[in-house]
């Protein structure tokens, strides 16, 4: 079987404490909350922290407050079972809710947080394989090796965002709050990520993600939606998410959108032009096909996940025209 | 006779025909059940294989000495020291338990290590050093059909020509002149991509050395007696002197059914340390063992008349066979073999090639060699029904082979309930209304298939029998059943029970049931082939009679009744004219073993000899054939090509079930594992530029289907027992998954006019062959040319209606295919063709 490298463990119950402890510990230190990420991918050494810091008995990470009509502030080790269930996300954010749902089985659902999946590394056919695996073709750039497998001649990794919590925060406008002994910093969602398969967070290693905070939502002036692409209905990790926030005027037209693709880049990929497409419609079918080719053009999927790129590249236009249709019938 | 209740019941009395729990099922569910891996014994050393990390290379030097000095390390091995080799198939002897100089995929073992844990024996694994010398890698059929002229691309250094590991070519009866008369011909190319067994369990050992020099092998396998004799063969040990012992497998599906590396390094561990040694795999070495389907590229010319009877069919089938022999010999001959057994085909002949490439070496999944020419005939079937305008029900029950009859290739048929499966899923699933006729994204697809009840021969030749049960009756009233055969969760040690109950007149649950084990039970050749039921229920049958004989013997003695009146029922003897008197069955035996002495009887099955004497000729024959029909619907989304199956009708012909109980799960497995196939699975590598590694050996990213994707099942069974089986019985584990890939295929066909001639039926294919369609051609994805290859002359056997003999004649015909196909066929009936569906 596969076994975890040998490691030592903390089990802080402060926020301070963790923080202290990850900054004694540093650089070969790593935290864990549900560890659905961590630990298989300590158990193929694709990451050999020598010290792992546990979050889960850590009482003010777990809470969920505030209201719909504030904006609501859900603790970084909340889980993806408890998120999906919550009433009020339920109910306000059914993007949130539903994105929680989508992920992997009940089981690891269970154990996944909502933290560790607005971090969850990047993911590549190349990366997330064995160690014996990986030495046959001498790594890749990731972990261990020089090379990008995907793009030989690439300087960079093309690791991808294969969160599907991720892209319908950037969509939202959610904030997170990080926080580390340096200090502590609110920052939008959409500022975490960089386009790039290693470096692909943009927070220190030492800030730990706490909280994520969803914007306030009144009676119909947004409306959001997320639709995932994946082989199979459970297990599987997101070949393309489509995420959408779509903002209407008192008349009923669009007077704001923000449309983000999952899992076509090591980003989440927030597609302007076809939120441009539908501002000022009535997201008629019209504006909605421009809006789905707008996301088709630029979304260059790799061959690095499951399915071929031809056809996750198609399915953008499919996916963001489905997204939207969504959201025009939740608004009737 | 179709049976509607799946639950037929012979009679009250009877344990055949009833639902009941398996003998295991309370263990299995309780956790209770040892597999291999849960298996531990003190001073219990840890093995590691280290596997090669090139696809095909010499290996210039090993040098273990820090993996030797590595502290917590006992022992390490390398191909030096089993220099043995070996191989399920005696003329595929080309194994080693350890590469002595050659390795031939990423993932073949160089060397072991045994150590006081497993973390141990994994960092000394990565302390030995092997120095490779490259070799050229083969990747495909093609890379493998063009080495034959550079020795150092040379995978092994036998086959019938340079990385050809075998060809085959035979012709029954005159195909090209009946060809000639036909009133159509259609001519199809197919592709069967490979997959794998994905068993639950990965597949563990121990072994155990004892002071009086024997050794002990504790496996996940399906062949205990194939392991008993390769380990005798590898360790040079008297076979007398090696115990295999199967645990209960957590699956196999044929994945365990070849002797591996790693029992025979744990064992050769065990001798050298004198201390017991485990090895349990990890997912992707069970890749790495794999042995599942060969991918398949298939040329199928059918000629047809006009209402759609065949005249003559040729097949022609090119086999990735990956790295190593295997079953592989008999794998090609099976993807021409039973063509023949469901529709009459008077002139047939097949051409098979299988390859060495520098991938996991293919073997037998459950179907073995045959899921992919059923997929292409079924497919084909499908469009001569079309451009006869015939509906492929109605064609199928018009060219149905009869029972009772001789196949142009000699297979002998016996019962065969095709024709009541067919009118049972056209029933139950609505076809009539449904077929042509639902809307545009919808469509219901069918086809039938075959399967055998257990070779005819065995794997090494021998007269002596395929099975063997001992039965010790105990004055206690319990039975023991000893049979070397192997419950992988198919429910092998049920059926022995049920077989033995049903005989003497008592329950499943007074027989201990003892099984896999070579030192104590008889030998059965192991849970493949479909042949557990048939061949150890007909051995089971027998010893059974033989103790109800001796136990009749005494009862009727005592009780002063004539034998012919009595009655073996209820857990009592008695005699039928006067129910009350007689004995329990208790009595019954201490009344024999007071008479007679101890009670202990033995049972065996051989199969019956087949009629074909030509070279080639033993693979196909069984005692027995179970056929099948399956109507599949679909739901194709056109803008994505995702294909949904919301449910599958599924007709079997099982003869007689001994528990339709486990014969529904049996089916429900079938159609689980063929939906798999049809629609996700692939086995497939990176190029070279990659080192040929597998491209996904893990379960997340091997695509498999969980519950979500399951489609409803109905199963209906057909009961027409066959006289060579037990209770009339057939089998049921394999037939049933053969319909799956084409009924779905054909099925796509109806909902949006597309044919997916490749398996799987992935989105990509669906959505290219949809624009295909919509840019006015033919709407198809799949093969457009097969390899040329040079194949020896074909032999001719006579068929039946020829008057031949079943042997060869003299006098051969140049062979050769190769090229382009026209995937139109060619017309020569002027058939108007149902209309197809627009997008």
């Amino acid at each position: 079987m596969l076994r975890l490298p040998r490691f030592t463990y903390h089990e802080p119950t402060t926020v301070g404490e963790a923080v202290r402890l990850f900054t004694e510990a540093m650089p070969d230190v790593a935290y864990v909350a549900g560890g659905t990420d961590l630990y298989p991918n300590m158990k193929r050494r694709q990451q050999t922290p020598a010290t792992v810091i546990a979050l889960h008995r850590i009482p003010e990470l777990r809470a969920i407050a505030g209201t719909p009509e504030s904006g609501m502030t859900i603790g970084a080790c909340v889980t993806l079972t408890e998120l999906a269930a919550h009433e009020a996300v339920r109910l306000r954010y059914p993007a949130v809710s539903h994105a929680a749902h989508v992920v992997s089985t009940p089981i690891l659902r269970n154990m996944g947080t909502i933290g560790g999946n607005l971090l969850l590394d990047t993911r590549c056919n190349y990366y997330d394989q064995n160690y014996e695996w990986r030495k046959a073709i001498n790594f890749c750039m990731k972990r261990d090796g020089e090379i990008c497998w995907v793009a030989p001649s690439s300087p960079r990794c093309w690791a991808v965002q294969s969160s599907d919590g991720v892209p319908v925060a950037v969509a939202l406008g959610a904030d997170v709050t990080v926080t580390s002994v340096r200090g502590t910093r609110r920052l939008p969602a959409a500022g975490l990520y960089r386009n790039d398969g290693i470096q692909y967070l943009e927070k220190g290693p030492d800030e730990l993600l706490v909280a994520y905070h969803l914007p306030p939502v009144r009676d119909g002036d947004w409306r959001a939606t997320y639709r995932k692409l994946r082989r199979r209905d459970a297990f599987d990790f997101p070949v393309l998410g489509v995420a959408a926030r779509v903002d209407f005027a008192r008349d009923g037209s669009v007077s704001a959108a923000r449309i983000v693709l999952g899992a076509v880049a090591s980003y989440p990929q927030e597609i302007s032009a076809a939120a441009d497409a539908i501002i000022g419609t009535r997201l008629d079918e019209g504006a909605i096909g421009a809006a789905a080719d707008a996301a088709y053009r630029p979304a260059k999927p790799m061959d690095n996940t499951d399915f071929t790129l031809a056809w996750r590249k198609e399915m953008v236009r499919v996916h963001v025209q489905r997204a939207l249709q969504d959201i025009r019938a939740q608004n009737t | 006779m179709t049976d509607r209740s799946p639950f037929a019941v012979r009679s009250p009395q009877s344990v055949v025909g009833t639902a009941r729990r398996k003998v295991d099922a309370t263990a299995k569910v309780t956790g209770e059940t040892k597999f291999a891996d849960d298996l531990s014994l003190p001073r219990m050393l840890w093995c590691k294989l280290l596997r090669s990390r090139e696809p095909h290379a010499r290996i210039v030097r090993i040098d273990t000495s820090r993996a030797e000095r590595h502290p917590g390390v006992v022992a390490v091995l390398t191909g030096r020291d089993l220099p043995i080799p070996f191989g399920i198939l005696p003329i595929s002897q080309d194994e080693h338990a350890l590469c002595p100089d050659h390795v031939r995929f990423v993932g073949d073992p160089v060397a072991a290590v045994a150590a006081i844990d497993e973390d141990t024996a994994a960092d000394a694994c990565d302390l030995i050093e092997v120095e490779y010398e490259k070799l050229p890698p083969i990747e495909s059929v093609e890379d493998a059909l063009a080495s034959v002229d550079t020795p150092d691309a040379h995978i092994h250094d036998y086959g019938d020509a340079g990385n050809v590991h075998k060809h085959i070519a035979l012709e029954f009866g005159n195909v090209d002149a009946e060809m000639a008369t036909a009133d159509h011909v259609r001519e199809d190319l197919f592709f069967f991509e490979g997959n794998t067994h994905l068993p639950m369990e990965q597949h563990a050992s121990l072994a155990q050395w004892s002071p009086d020099g024997k050794v002990t092998v504790w496996s996940s396998t399906q062949t205990p007696h194939y392991l008993h004799r390769a380990l005798a063969k590898v360790l040079e040990m008297p076979a007398a002197h090696v115990r295999v012992i199967a645990t209960p497998n957590g699956g196999g599906f044929g994945g365990k059914s070849d002797p591996f590396n790693h029992e025979i390094v744990v064992a050769a561990f065990a001798r050298r340390t004198g201390r017991p040694v485990k090895i349990s795999l990890t997912r992707e070495e069970v890749f790495y063992c794999h042995r599942g389907r060969h991918p398949t590229l298939m040329r199928i010319k059918t000629g047809v008349t006009r209402d759609g009877r065949i005249v003559a069919m040729d097949f022609t089938s090119f086999l990735d066979g990956g790295a190593y022999g295997s079953y592989g010999v008999a794998s090609t001959y099976y993807t021409g073999a039973l063509q023949t057994v469901t529709y009459e085909v008077p002139h047939y002949r097949f051409r098979g090639a299988r390859v060495f490439t520098n991938k996991a070496p293919c073997g037998p999944k459950r179907g073995h060699g045959t899921p992919q020419p059923r997929f292409a005939l079924e497919c084909q079937l499908d469009k001569i029904a079309e451009d006869l305008a015939i509906d492929p029900a109605v064609l199928r029950k018009r060219i149905l082979q009869p029972a009772n009859s001789v196949t142009a290739n000699w297979l002998r048929i016996g019962s065969m309930g095709l024709g009541e499966c067919i009118d049972a899923v056209v029933e139950r699933s609505g076809w009539q209304t449904k077929y042509r006729q639902l809307p545009f994204g919808r469509g219901v697809g069918l086809a039938c298939s075959s399967y055998i009840s257990g070779a005819g021969l065995p794997i090494y030749w021998n007269s002596m029998p395929h099975s063997g049960v001992q039965l010790k009756l105990d004055r206690s009233g319990g039975v023991a059943a000893f049979c070397g055969s192997t419950d992988i969760g198919q429910g092998s040690d049920s059926v022995l029970a049920y077989c033995v109950a049903d005989v003497l007149g008592i329950e499943p649950e007074d027989i201990r049931i003892v099984t896999g084990d070579t030192d104590l039970t008889p030998v059965d050749l192991g849970s493949y082939s479909s042949r557990v039921t048939l061949m150890t229920g007909n051995a089971a049958v027998q010893a059974a009679e033989r103790a109800r004989e001796i136990l009749a013997d005494g009862v009727s003695r005592k009780l002063n009744v004539p034998k012919s009146r009595l009655v073996f029922a209820e857990r009592r003897v008695f005699d039928t004219e006067s129910p009350d008197r007689g004995v329990t069955f208790a009595e019954a035996v201490q009344i024999a073993e007071g008479m007679f002495g101890t009670v202990g009887t033995t049972g065996s099955y051989t199969p019956p000899r087949s009629p074909g004497r030509y070279k080639g000729a033993g693979v196909g024959p069984s005692p027995a054939y179970s056929y099948t029909a399956a109507v599949a619907e679909v739901e194709v989304d056109p803008d994505t090509g995702i294909v949904r199956v919301p449910k599958i009708w599924i007709a079997h012909d099982v003869g007689q079930s001994i528990n339709p109980l486990l014969v529904i799960g049996q089916v429900e497995g079938s159609v689980y594992m063929g939906l798999g196939e049809a629609l996700m699975e692939e086995m497939t590598y990176r190029d070279r530029v990659r080192n040929v590694v597998h491209h996904h050996p893990s379960m997340l990213e091997y695509k498999s289907p969980t519950t979500f994707e399951m489609c409803d099942v109905e199963t209906i069974l057909v009961h027409d027992p066959d006289p060579s089986g037990p209770f009339g019985a057939k089998e049921a584990g394999q037939g049933p998954l053969l319909p799956v890939m084409p009924a779905v295929a054909n099925a796509i066909y109806d909902a949006v006019g597309v044919r997916i001639d490749e398996i799987p039926c992935s989105p990509h294919k669906v959505l290219k062959a949809l624009k295909d369609k919509m840019k006015g051609n033919a709407g198809r994805f799949g093969p457009t040319a097969l390899p040329s290859y040079a194949f020896p002359d074909v032999a001719h056997v006579r068929t039946p209606a020829q008057g031949g003999t079943g042997r060869e004649e003299d006098g051969r015909a140049h062979s050769e295919v190769g090229g382009p196909v026209e995937q139109a066929g060619e017309t020569t009936a002027a058939a108007g063709a149902a209309p197809r569906k627009q997008p």
